[in-house]
């Protein structure tokens, strides 16, 4: 269990490490990917099955799958570096890091909780049925129901939301349709509704 | 069994290391990621809590959290193609519109 936990959280973290250090987005993307599944991992470790399995399938599956879309439908290559134009935040960077250090430690000394009692295995239901989809549907579906619900609206309100945002300009499409001989020749590049 | 400390350690590890992408980062799209990773290191803290106090609950939050990350990414995305439809750039220091 140890060894598991060590493997994935590794993979997890230089994953994540890989995800902020890399230029080029599409390895951030590869190094999220990996992130995701070790993380899979890591909640099969807890025990918690079915969130393992949605995690593949929605993040690493469908959620990624738009990001790579996106990466390669905007053609992005490397960043170009840039000089940065606020050079003065890097020397103030060092003192503010201090003080919020300070801050931190000062809060973890004073503030003094009771420890939370983590309840003993057994008075509960066993742990092995926690995460299978029977023990999360039923709560999903008696005490959760208006949550669920809720986003369910919330996916629809999403869906049209990206629709609306991602479509090309209204004028441009009247323009094609006035004029259907013109070549359709696309991509006069929709100017957004910021001009 | 595995202390609970260390998951909640690694889930902060994961974390910071997402905010500092968010900081540090200056394409759009992998700020983007980077909030996926902070969201993930919360789903990580909340599975393991629900482990340990034997709730499926948390195992809930999880899910609903997934859900609200597909719509945002799905926004956010839309946002970012009409962002680069307008400005030929993914460079976040480009869309200062609104900065006084």
């Amino acid at each position: 269990m140890e060894i598991l936990f060590f493997l994935f959280g590794a993979i997890a973290v230089v994953a994540a490490l890989n995800v902020i250090l890399q230029r080029n987005p599409i390895y951030s993307a590869i190094g999220l990917i990996v992130t995701l599944c070790s993380l899979a991992g890591l909640f099969l470790t807890l025990s918690a099955q079915f969130i393992a399995a949605i995690q593949i399938i929605v993040y690493a599956g469908a959620i990624m799958v738009l990001f790579v879309f996106t990466i390669m439908l905007l053609n992005v290559r490397s960043e170009e570096s840039k000089v940065d134009r606020q050079k003065f935040l890097r020397w103030l960077a060092v003192p503010l890091f201090l003080a919020l250090l300070g801050e931190v430690y000062y809060v973890v000394r004073t503030v003094n909780n009771p420890p939370l009692q983590i309840p003993a295995t057994g008075a509960a239901p066993p742990a092995e049925i926690l995460g299978t989809v029977e023990s999360i549907g039923r709560e999903m579906f008696t005490s959760y129901l208006l949550p669920f619900e809720a986003t369910s609206v919330l996916i629809l309100m999403a869906i049209v939301g990206a629709m609306l945002l991602a479509r090309r300009e209204k004028e441009v499409d009247a323009a094609k349709r006035q004029a259907p001989t013109a070549e359709p020749e696309e991509e006069t590049v929709a100017i957004g509704p910021g001009h | 069994m595995i202390p609970l400390s260390w998951y909640l350690a690694l889930s902060a590890v994961i974390f910071t290391i997402g905010v500092v992408g968010v900081v540090v980062q200056r394409n759009v799209i992998a700020l983007f990621m980077c909030v996926e990773l902070m969201l993930n290191a919360v789903n990580l803290t909340l599975v393991a809590f629900s482990r340990y106090f034997v709730n499926p609950t948390g195992q809930l939050f999880v899910f609903i959290v997934m859900a609200v990350a597909a719509a945002e990414a799905a926004v956010g995305l839309a946002i970012i193609i009409s962002l680069f439809r307008s400005r030929e750039t993914l460079n976040i220091d480009e869309a200062d519109l609104l900065k006084l």
